[in-house]
């Protein structure tokens, strides 16, 4: 937790007179479910990069793969499962509802309360 | 040289916006206040202003645009009147909040419903706690003079506010009257050029205006412009002190008249006060002790000094032009806080309010002259036998 300053000693008006700081503003804690990563199943297509909306996708520069998530950040939106094209494809029966976090997904997407390492 | 021209308000204040030469103007039309845009928009038209002026649809838009424009670094003024006001009411706070020093000509009408055009001073009343600077004008001559005094209070960087410049819907607005036009130049060097602090237009130092500001930061933006507020009234009489000098004038946080040596007082702001001097000539003339004061500056409020002013008097009879529906005995907003200032500053002096002349109704010597009759039984009596009176309502 940042220290909180006094009136005298930010910006009036609520100005924020850095630019790029919201690098500075963790949303990790906002988060209710947490995705997480099935490596193997992983086709890096990057599509979850693309459309993260808090750039919490992270990306090994040597070889360009998905590698994981950026859980200081990530606020659990689960676009990034909604988005994946493996996730889409995964096989069910006729009428049958997937589970956020069936095992069989790229991306899942698990309830903080319940996430076990 | 200054020249003196046949001039109504509505035209004094367009011209103290053509000499002022603002950035951007953004307005939308509004009884009783078109004719100074109108004018306004002519000076642009004809090329004697450099103004940027921005046709909006509605004056939620005005305001909006007059906020990014200040917000970008530009000079902003803008005018409205009444349901134009109430329109931008949502856009009044974030224009104080943003801390954008944008100056507005309000001409005073009757808020709706019924439909009403004429003047009383619902309107301004409904805007008191938003966070803008208020000031009164009893003429054309002083919605002249406010206005160019206006931008140098508003920039000022102890300030940084929005000011809104009072003056009398029809009343004083479409009245011609005689009017002292400072030399353009003079005027131009009077509020000088305008360095915004903090532009956004400013590329290399890209900055954000109105981020989400919750409960960790924003009760201390809140604090800061009540602090903005308390510098106000210093950068307020600063700047009337150099405007007397260089144009030869009077002004201050409010205007007293033969109150020196007066028993009893009417407070009255706008162009009634001018009415009411007539009337205390009058009354003096027949040996009676009343006076006048005609507050200037209603936000920020000059509670102690209008204490100090008011501290002699035997009886005070406050006029206001506005009803606060539901407050304490359904009084005027001027009354109710006027009668709080008195009472904190220790000043125990015998007040009643009278609302007069809303919608526009007209306000005639005779019946100020028996506001200051009863004021004068007050006086003697001790005793206030009515706190609120409806002047000249039937019954």
């Amino acid at each position: 937790m940042t220290e909180l300053r006094g009136w005298r000693e930010i910006p009036i008006g609520g100005m924020i007179l850095e630019a790029g700081n919201s690098v500075e503003y963790k949303t990790g804690g906002w988060r209710a479910f947490r995705p997480v990563f099935g490596e193997a199943k992983c086709i890096h297509c990057m599509q979850c990069w693309l459309f993260c909306p808090d750039s919490s996708i992270l990306v090994d520069p040597e070889n360009e793969k998905m590698v994981g998530f950026d859980l200081e950040y990530c606020k659990g939106c689960g676009i990034c499962a909604s988005i994946c094209p493996v996730n889409a494809k995964v096989i069910r029966k006729a009428g049958e509802e997937l589970a956020r976090d069936d095992p069989r997904l790229c991306i899942r997407m698990i309830e903080e309360g319940k996430f076990q390492e | 040289m200054s020249k003196f021209e046949a001039l109504t308000g509505n035209a004094a204040v367009a011209t103290a916006m053509r000499q002022i030469n603002p950035d951007v103007v953004a307005a939308y039309p509004i009884t009783p206040q078109t004719s100074t845009v109108q004018t306004f928009a002519d000076f642009v038209a004809d090329g004697l202003v450099d103004t940027e002026f921005v046709c909006v649809e509605s004056e939620h838009s005005a305001m909006s645009a007059c906020v990014g424009a200040s917000a970008a670094g530009a000079r902003v003024m803008t005018a409205t009147a009444a349901n134009g006001l109430a329109l931008m009411w949502e856009i009044l706070y974030i224009a104080a909040s943003n801390r954008c020093p944008i100056v507005m000509s309000l001409v005073n009408r009757a808020l709706s419903a019924p439909i009403n055009i004429h003047c009383d001073h619902s309107d301004v009343m409904g805007i008191r706690d938003s966070g803008w600077l208020i000031l009164f004008s009893e003429n054309g001559q002083e919605a002249y003079d406010n206005l160019i005094q206006a931008v140098r209070i508003a920039e000022h960087p102890d300030v940084l506010l929005p000011v809104a410049i009072c003056q009398d819907g029809f009343i004083t607005s479409h009245a011609l009257e005689r009017v002292e036009i400072y030399d353009d130049a003079d005027v131009r060097a009077f509020v000088g050029e305008y360095k915004p602090q903090w532009p956004l237009l400013d590329l290399e130092h890209p900055k954000t205006y109105g981020p989400l500001d919750f409960y960790d930061y924003y009760y201390e933006h809140k604090r800061q412009q009540v602090e903005a507020m308390e510098h106000a009234q210093r950068v307020i009489l600063e700047v009337a002190e150099e405007f007397n000098r260089k144009f030869n004038r009077n002004y201050g946080l409010f205007e007293p008249y033969r109150l020196e040596d007066a028993e009893v007082a009417v407070i009255v702001a706008n162009s009634t006060a001018g009415t009411a001097r007539v009337v205390v000539d009058r009354l003096r003339d027949e040996g009676l002790k009343v006076g006048l004061l005609k507050p200037r500056v209603f936000r920020p409020f000059p509670a102690e000094e209008l204490a100090d002013a008011l501290s002699h008097l035997k009886a005070v009879a406050v006029m206001d032009r506005s009803i606060s529906f539901g407050a304490m005995d359904n009084a005027g907003p001027l009354f109710l806080e006027l009668a709080a200032a008195l009472a904190l500053h220790g000043v125990q002096v015998p007040m009643a309010d009278y609302v007069y002349g809303l919608g526009g109704r007209d306000i005639l010597p005779h019946e100020i002259e028996r506001v200051y009759r009863d004021a004068l039984r007050v006086a003697e009596t001790g005793r206030v036998e009515r706190r609120v009176t409806y002047l000249s309502v039937r019954e």
